[in-house]
C-alpha cells in the first residue's frame, strides 16, 4: 500500500519547469531517500506534498489524503522538517513543543510527557528553558526533528535532515530514522549519500523534475553494479606486466592502473572469481589486497544522472 | 481551526517581543500627557526667557475644548503610525524568516493564522487606548472639568476604528508583500492614499479620518456626525481582511 502517491505532476515557474511529469511511490512503513542534483526539484516536491506549494498539473495522496483538495486532513498526518527549520526566537524548547502539541490537540499531560521524550531523543534537557534565539543550527536541526514527531505521524518529511549536525548529532538523528522503520513513512531528500545507503529501504533519484530511477536500495545496487575487481601489491612493474596480459583474455574488458593498483572491469564474474588469483599467483605476485568492488550509492548517482554537483 | 491556540500565542509574543510594552507606552504617555500640555503650553511660553510678556494674550485661557483636542491631535497621529509600523511586518517577516512555511504544515489554517495576528493587534490596541482614555479623562478631570463618559468612550471607539483601518491595511499588504522592504513601501502608501484623500474637504466625510471629527464633536457637543465614514471604514476593515485571507490561501509560502 502506497503511503505517498505522485502522478505526473509537473510545477512550472514561468519557464522554469522545476518538475515536470514526476512519478513518485512510497510504500507505507518504508524510508525513503530521495536523491537528485541542485535544482532537480526535491524541494519543490516536498513542498507540494506538505501543501506549501501547488502544482501546475497533476495529483499527489498522501497518507489517503488527496493533497490538491485536503483542506485541514493533512496537517495531522504529516510530519515535516524543512531544511532550516525556523521558530519564534523568543520561545524555549519546552514552549515550543507545547505550543506544538496544543495545534495537534494533545492533552497537557501528553503534551508534557511527549516534550520531556522528544528533547531526551535529541539531547536538548539541558537547554530546555533556554531561549530559541540563541541556538546553532544544529541545536535548531534537531529541535526540528523533535517537532516533526511530536503527533506520531504517518508519513514524516525530512528536507536534509542531518546536514546541518555533527558526527554525534548525525548518527543519533540517523539512528531514530531507522527506528522509525515500520511505525512511520519516512521521505528524506539529503545530498549525503552515505546517509542514504544507510538508513534508507528504497531510492528515488530525480533529475530535472523527473524521476530517473527509484528502486529498493539493493536492488538498484546490483542493477548498476559495475562487475569489477581491484588487486594490490608492491612490486609495480609485475603488477603492470600481468594487467597487460590480463587485457587480452576474453572474459576482461578493461584493466586500468594507479598506484600500485590493478582495476579489472570483467564480462564474467564467475569466471574472474577463479581466475583472478591463479593467475596472480602464476605471474608471481605476492598481493596486498584483493577485492570485488561493489558500487556505492554514488556510483549509481553519477552513472544515472552525470557529473551535476548533487545537493 | 486552533484560533485561540493561535491567539494566545499571538498574545505571549505581542508581550515577550515588546510590542504591547512599546504600543501601551506610546499611547499612554500620550493620553496622560495631553491635558497637561494643554493646560500648562502657555504657562511655559511665558516661562521661556525673553519671550514678551504679554504672551498670554495671545492664548485664550485653556479649556477642556484644549485638552480633547490635543488627545485627538497626538493619539491620532502617533496612534496610526505605530498601527501600520507595528502590523505592517507581522505577515511578511513570517515568510522571510521560515516560520510562516514550517507552521503552515501543522494543524493552522491560513486564515486563522492571519486573523489571530489582527485579533492580537488589535487587543493589544484595545488595551492601550483604554489606559490611555483613562489616564486621559482623570487629568483633564484634576485640571479642567471631568468629561461625560458616553461621548468620551465613542470617542475612543471611534479612534481605535481609525487605527484598525490602518492596521488591516497593513496586514493586506504585510500579506501581498514578498519581502519587508515592500510591505512598508505599500503600508506608507496607504496611509498617504487613506490620509491624504481624506484630508481633502468633503471627500474626507467618507474616509475614516472624518469619524476622529465625529468622536471629538460629541465630547464637546458639536453637530458633526459621520455615519457613511463609520460603515465605509468598517467595511474597509472587513474587505481587508477578506482579501488578505483569499490572497494568503492561495500564496505559496
Amino acid at each position: 500500500m502506497s503511503s505517498v502517491h505522485v502522478e505526473k505532476m509537473t510545477k512550472y515557474y514561468g519557464a522554469v519547469h522545476a518538475l515536470d511529469g514526476l512519478d513518485l511511490d512510497v510504500a507505507a512503513g518504508t524510508v525513503y531517500g530521495f536523491l537528485g542534483p541542485n535544482g532537480a526539484g526535491k524541494t519543490t516536491t516536498l513542498r507540494i506534498l506538505t501543501g506549501l506549494a501547488r502544482p501546475t498539473s497533476g495529483s499527489a495522496q498522501v497518507a489517503g489524503v488527496d493533497v490538491l483538495h485536503a483542506g485541514n486532513s493533512l496537517p495531522p498526518k504529516i510530519g515535516h522538517l524543512p531544511e532550516e527549520p525556523a521558530f519564534y526566537p523568543w520561545m524555549n524548547p519546552v514552549e515550543f513543543l507545547d505550543y506544538l502539541g496544543q495545534l495537534y490537540g494533545l492533552s497537557a499531560s501528553s503534551r508534557k510527557s511527549r516534550t520531556k521524550e522528544l528533547l531526551e531523543l535529541v539531547r536538548m534537557e539541558d537547554v530546555s528553558k533556554r531561549r530559541i534565539g540563541g541556538f546553532s543550527r544544529g541545536m535548531r536541526q534537531r529541535l526540528g526533528v523533535a517537532a516533526a514527531l511530536i503527533h506520531h505521524p504517518e508519513v514524516l518529511f525530512l528536507d536534509e535532515p542531518a546536514s546541518a549536525l555533527d558526527p554525534a548529532g548525525r548518527k543519533e538523528v540517523l539512528d531514530l530514522i531507522e527506528n522509525l522503520r515500520g511505525q512511520a513513512t519516512v521521505v528524506m531528500s539529503t545530498h549525503i549519500l552515505a546517509d542514504v545507503e544507510r538508513v534508507c529501504d528504497v531510492v528515488g533519484i530525480i533529475a530535472r523534475g523527473k524521476m530517473v530511477v527509484q528502486s529498493r536500495r539493493e536492488e538498484l545496487l546490483e542493477r548498476y553494479a559495475v562487475p569489477a575487481f581491484e588487486v594490490e601489491a608492491d612490486d609495480r612493474p609485475a603488477l603492470a606486466k600481468w594487467g597487460e596480459d590480463l587485457k587480452r583474455l576474453p572474459w576482461v574488458t578493461t584493466v586500468t592502473s594507479q598506484n600500485g593498483t590493478l582495476r579489472i572491469i570483467v564480462k564474467d564474474v564467475k569466471i574472474a572469481k577463479t581466475a583472478l588469483l591463479a593467475g596472480a599467483v602464476v605471474a608471481g605476485l605476492v598481493l596486498n589486497r584483493y577485492e570485488e568492488i561493489r558500487p556505492s550509492l554514488e556510483d549509481v548517482f553519477l552513472q544515472l544522472v552525470g557529473s551535476e554537483s548533487i545537493s | 481551526m486552533n484560533f485561540f491556540t493561535v491567539f494566545r500565542k499571538e498574545m505571549l509574543e505581542q508581550v515577550r517581543t515588546y510590542r504591547f510594552l512599546i504600543v501601551a507606552a506610546v499611547l499612554v504617555i500620550f493620553g496622560l500627557t495631553s491635558p497637561a500640555l494643554a493646560k500648562f503650553t502657555p504657562e511655559m511660553l511665558k516661562a521661556i526667557p525673553g519671550v514678551p510678556g504679554n504672551i498670554q494674550t495671545l492664548f485664550p485661557t485653556p479649556t477642556v475644548v484644549d485638552a480633547v483636542g490635543q488627545y485627538v491631535k497626538n493619539m491620532v497621529q502617533f496612534g496610526v503610525l505605530l498601527a501600520l509600523l507595528m502590523t505592517m511586518g507581522v505577515v511578511v517577516q513570517e515568510k522571510e524568516r521560515g516560520t510562516a512555511a514550517f507552521f503552515l504544515t501543522r494543524p493552522v489554517s491560513r486564515v486563522t493564522f492571519l486573523l489571530a495576528k489582527y485579533a492580537a493587534m488589535a487587543v493589544a490596541f484595545i488595551a492601550s487606548i483604554l489606559i490611555a482614555a483613562l489616564g486621559c479623562w482623570y487629568y483633564t478631570y484634576l485640571l479642567f472639568e471631568p468629561l461625560a463618559w458616553e461621548p468620551y468612550l465613542a470617542l475612543n471607539g471611534l479612534i481605535l476604528i481609525d487605527f484598525l483601518v490602518y492596521m488591516s491595511l497593513s496586514l493586506l499588504c504585510s500579506t501581498i508583500a514578498r519581502s519587508n522592504g515592500i510591505a512598508v513601501g505599500l503600508a506608507f502608501v496607504s496611509l498617504i492614499i487613506v490620509g491624504g484623500i481624506g484630508a481633502l474637504p468633503s471627500i474626507g466625510d467618507y474616509f475614516p479620518g472624518h469619524l476622529i471629527s465625529w468622536g471629538a464633536s460629541l465630547v464637546l457637543k458639536g453637530n458633526i456626525t459621520a455615519w457613511p465614514a463609520l460603515w465605509i471604514s468598517l467595511g474597509v476593515i472587513f474587505a481587508a481582511l477578506a482579501a488578505a485571507c483569499l490572497i494568503f490561501r492561495r500564496q505559496e509560502v
